[in-house]
Order: C-alpha cells, then sequence, then structure tokens
C-alpha cells in the first residue's frame, strides 16, 4: 500500500476522475432530495426548503404507517418461503457431485441474468385466469367431477378460475419467484464452508438427520443465513415492479407509494422524506450485517 | 444418475434422495415453466395466447417491424455500450485508487462507492429525476445526445460493480512484478500498461459483462430518467405488459432472453479463453 503523498501526481492522475463522478453524479443528487425532503411545495415547480419536518411527519400517519407495515411484512414472507424453499437446494448444491454442481449453480443463476420485468410478465402469463395454472386445476377439477359421475356420484360444482393475480398473494409470490437466487448462493457458499466431518459425527453419534440440520448445521452456516436473509429483504422491501405489475389495489408497498408522489401526485417534497426512509431502513440493515461479520472476524 | 440406485446411498450424499430430487425438480420447475412457456407461445399462431394454433414466425416480423419497439432496441444497446465503456474506465480506476493507495478518507470513499450498489432502485430513480430537474438538463438534443441523463445514470450504478470485481482480480496481484518492471526502467505509465492491465485483464471483462447485462435490464432508474423521445427496451415493454398480454410481448421478450443467454455465453466462453491464455 503507497502513501497518497509520496505519489500525487500518480494518486491525482487515478483518484480524479471516479471520486468527482460519484460526488457529482451519486452524492449531490442525493443531497437534492434529502434537502427536498425538507421542504415544501411552494408553486407549481418551486420547492422551499424551509427545514420543516412536516413530510416526515405525515409519512408517520396511519394511511402511511399501514404501507410501510405492510411491505414489511410482505418483504419478510417473501424472505421466509425463500429461505425455506432455498435451504435444501443450496445443501443439494453444497453435497452434489463436482460434475453436477456447476451445472445446478447455473440452472438456479440463470433466471437471474433473465431481464425482472420479463420473468415478472412470464409469471403473469401463467397465473391470469386464461392462464395455465388455472387451466390445468380446471382440468384436474373436471376430471373429477367426470370420475365422480362414473362411480354414480353428484358431480362436482362448475369450476370456478381461482384469482391468482392483483392481489398479494401475487405479490409475494412474484417476490419470491425473483428472488429466490439471492437466496441460494449465500447459503451455498456458507453451507460450502461447513466442517462435512461435523455432520458425519451427528449422524454417527445417533441423530436424524433433521435434528442434525436443525443443531448442527443451522448453527453453523448462520452468519451464511443471515447475509442470505439481509440479501433478500432489502431488494423485496424497495420492489417496485412485481406489486405494481401483479398486486391489486390493496398491495401497494412502499416504492410506489413513493413513484406517484413523483411522477402523478408531484408531492416532491413527501416523495423525498418517504425514499429517505427507505434508505434509513435499508442502511441500518446492512450495518447491522456489516457489525456482526466483524465481531465474528474478530472471534475467529 | 438413474432414479434406482445401484449403490446405498450414503448419509451425506442428499442430492440421491427422493425428496431432495423431488425439491429441486419442483423449484426448477418453478423457475423455468412461466419462461418456456413464454417463448414457446411467442411461436403461436393465435391471437389470444392459450391454446396451440400451429408454429409461426409472424410475431417476430411484428417486433421487427415495430419501429417504436426497434427504436427502443438501439436506445438500450446504444446506452448499455457507452455505459460499459465508461464504466470500465472508471471503475478500473477506482479499483486502483482502492488498492494501491492509503489516503485520508479512505474508508469514507470506500463506503460511497458501495453505496450505489446497496440503495433501493427506486431511491436512486427519484434521485436522477430530481437532479436532472433541478439542473433543466435539456431533452430535446438530437439523437444519441438525448440518451445522456440515462447513461450516466446506468454508469453511476454501474461503475461499482466494475470497481468490485476488478478489486478482487487486483488481491491476487503480485506486487513485486510491478517493481520489478519499473527497476528495469519502465515508466509508471509502462509498468501499468504492461503489467497490471493485463493482470486484470479477466476482472475487467467480468466486470463489462456485468455493467452490459445491468444496464440492459435496468427499469426501475431509467423509467425515472427515460422521457418521451428516449424510451428504452425495458420501459417500452412496460408499457406495452401494462396494457396487456399479447405475443407480440412475448416475441419481444423472448429476443431480449436469447440476447441474454448469448452474451453470457460469450462472456463465460471469453473467460475460459484468457483463463486458457494466462
Amino acid at each position: 500500500m503507497q502513501d497518497w503523498k509520496q505519489h500525487k501526481a500518480t494518486f491525482a492522475s487515478i483518484a480524479a476522475s471516479p471520486v468527482l463522478w460519484l460526488i457529482a453524479f451519486f452524492v449531490v443528487p442525493l443531497a437534492v432530495v434529502w434537502l427536498y425532503s425538507f421542504g415544501r411545495n411552494a408553486g407549481l415547480t418551486e420547492i422551499d426548503i424551509s427545514g420543516t419536518f412536516s413530510n416526515y411527519g405525515r409519512a408517520l400517519e396511519p394511511l402511511y404507517l399501514e404501507i410501510f407495515g405492510k411491505s414489511v411484512a410482505v418483504a419478510a414472507l417473501t424472505t421466509l418461503i425463500c429461505l425455506v424453499v432455498g435451504f435444501p437446494i443450496a445443501l443439494a448444491i453444497t453435497f452434489a457431485t463436482p460434475k453436477w454442481r456447476p451445472w445446478m449453480l447455473l440452472a438456479i443463476m440463470l433466471p437471474f441474468w433473465t431481464n425482472l420485468l420479463i420473468r415478472t410478465y412470464a409469471l403473469i402469463t401463467v397465473l391470469r385466469t386464461e392462464g395455465y395454472v388455472n387451466k390445468s386445476l380446471g382440468w384436474m377439477w373436471e376430471s373429477a367431477s367426470g370420475l365422480k359421475v362414473m362411480v354414480g356420484m353428484a358431480p362436482l360444482t362448475t369450476w370456478e378460475p381461482l384469482p391468482l393475480l392483483y392481489n398479494n398473494f401475487a405479490v409475494v409470490l412474484g417476490l419470491v419467484y425473483v428472488h429466490l437466487p439471492f437466496m441460494v448462493l449465500p447459503l451455498y457458499a456458507a453451507l460450502d464452508r461447513l466442517d462435512r466431518s461435523l455432520i458425519e459425527a451427528s449422524l454417527d453419534l445417533g441423530a436424524g438427520h433433521f435434528r442434525t440440520l436443525t443443531q448442527i448445521v443451522a448453527p453453523l452456516a448462520a452468519p451464511g443465513i443471515i447475509s442470505g436473509v439481509i440479501i433478500t429483504f432489502v431488494p423485496a422491501l424497495g420492489a417496485y415492479l412485481t406489486p405494481d405489475l401483479m398486486g391489486g389495489p390493496d398491495s401497494q408497498m412502499i416504492a410506489n407509494v413513493i413513484e406517484r408522489q413523483f411522477k402523478r401526485a408531484n408531492d416532491w417534497p413527501f416523495g423525498a422524506a418517504l425514499s429517505f426512509l427507505l434508505m434509513y431502513a435499508t442502511f441500518i440493515l446492512i450495518a447491522l450485517q456489516t457489525l456482526r461479520n466483524r465481531s465474528a472476524e474478530r472471534r475467529s | 444418475m438413474s432414479l434406482f440406485n445401484r449403490t446405498e446411498i450414503a448419509p451425506l450424499e442428499y442430492t440421491r434422495r427422493l425428496w431432495m430430487r423431488a425439491w429441486i425438480a419442483a423449484t426448477l420447475f418453478f423457475l423455468y415453466a412461466p419462461l418456456l412457456v413464454l417463448i414457446a407461445f411467442s411461436f403461436n399462431d393465435s391471437k389470444r395466447n392459450i391454446v396451440w394454433r400451429g408454429f409461426t414466425f409472424k410475431y417476430y416480423g411484428k417486433v421487427l417491424e415495430n419501429e417504436g419497439l426497434m427504436a427502443a432496441l438501439g436506445n438500450s444497446l446504444t446506452i448499455a455500450f457507452l455505459a460499459t465503456v465508461f464504466s470500465i474506465i472508471l471503475g478500473t480506476l477506482a479499483a486502483v485508487m482502492l488498492w494501491r493507495f492509503q489516503f485520508p478518507g479512505k474508508t469514507a470513499v470506500e463506503g460511497t462507492m458501495a453505496l450505489p450498489i446497496v440503495v433501493p432502485e427506486i431511491c436512486m430513480g427519484v434521485a436522477m429525476l430530481v437532479f436532472f430537474a433541478k439542473l433543466d438538463w435539456p431533452t430535446d438534443l438530437p439523437w444519441p445526445l438525448n440518451l445522456s441523463a440515462i447513461t450516466i445514470a446506468h454508469i453511476t450504478f454501474c461503475f461499482p460493480f466494475v470497481a468490485m470485481v476488478v478489486r478482487a482480480r487486483l488481491a491476487g496481484f503480485n506486487k513485486e512484478q510491478e517493481e520489478a518492471a519499473k527497476d528495469l526502467g519502465a515508466t509508471e505509465w509502462q509498468a501499468f500498461r504492461d503489467v497490471l492491465l493485463p493482470h486484470m485483464k479477466p476482472g475487467i471483462i467480468a466486470g463489462a459483462l456485468l455493467a452490459f447485462t445491468l444496464s440492459l435490464d435496468d427499469f426501475v432508474i431509467t423509467f425515472f430518467t427515460s422521457g418521451p423521445n428516449t424510451i428504452t427496451f425495458p420501459v417500452k415493454v412496460y408499457s406495452m405488459v401494462r396494457f396487456s398480454v399479447t405475443p407480440e410481448v412475448n416475441a419481444a421478450s423472448a429476443i431480449l432472453i436469447f440476447l441474454t443467454i448469448l452474451l453470457t455465453t460469450v462472456a463465460l466462453k471469453l473467460q475460459d479463453f484468457t483463463k486458457a491464455t494466462a
């Protein structure tokens, strides 16, 4: 590591452009939003930065608190489902033969490289009323009905397509669909580092697979599980596209409310306050994760 | 891998257990079935998109004739290309700076550089919208200058990823090589160009691919920086998706999926190639 003072010219020529870019096109835009969050609308395009906290006060109104609570609940449920679905997958990849492991990782990663919008659209096409899920269920329903008639019982009532889209269920399903790889990869990274002899010892000493999983594997893989949880929860909390396209009128999340303030309601100061609240929530989670990692490193 | 095991399953061979295989199969079905249905039905000769009525390329023809969509694709590729070039330069410089120098405020710079990666997309989109509105950024410039606002936003969220990848690569660099070059009379620039740069190359290629894909895929941030004359492919597809489910949207989506798969394959091949020649 070189000290910048001894190589001032080299340091300046290397550091200038990335640092200036970051300040001009990232720090300054965020600072402007931050200042706006303490302002109020004065006229159609004027924003008067008066140092008021009323925008944050408004964010604490029951209507918005409820949306915040709902976003947290939806993101938490999504994360939980991803964990339950992803854990066995990560376990399987870890203990797969070396020949299969890269292919399984690729199979999990490939949808991740596909555009988020397109994955959401694909899910919409199969879930809508005329979509494949409803068609298959309807077909099964009618076959069951036909079977009952054959054995001399009364047929089932006519099939009603399930409302699989434009509700909270669809939002959670959509979020799980796009965020699953976020969970599997950190879990796999943690499980791969695990000392296998500990698992073998536990099995040899008579513990079952389930008990080994809960008492040996889960505690040892805890750091990976926590980073998987945070990596999944953070983008799910700020999700815009999934609730927008798959949600119903009551499945608005924070990001949708923010978008509305900027694009339709034209209340930029309030939108700015909301987006900073979302950012603070994200920062707190990431800071917690970083602190945990540091203390874990110190202990080992 | 047959379903009927010839040898007994060892305790840790989880992948050979039936329930595990069923779980994996179900998850992969969940992940892939919607995408496969989407691609399959882009070839379906029916407007209503449910019942199979025969194979056709006509919706691809329609996509190619759709001027708005093609212009949007052109915009997206132009932006992705420019964003990649700038991100490579800025990201590599940032990586070298953080790897090589000790300077006051380094932790702050490092932390700020990681922010574009973790900040929720919506917050970044909003910040860009406010920033360009505040500057009164001109929106009626001729092509491709009218894409400048979107391109700037894309560079801002892409280059930290490049910096991250290149820095990881630099961690494995033996500094004595660079010192040897300088001892043998190489200037600072020559040592950088002939010793450090070749070492960073695989990282730069991986970073470039990442930047290109991120830029091509981005919807939320672009949505906030695009105007009526600067529609990108995802923004256009979004407006079509909002409107209805049609085979034409399927075909447009399938084109983007194929493009991404192609890019990823090329990148994987390139990485193998650089590994083989290194």
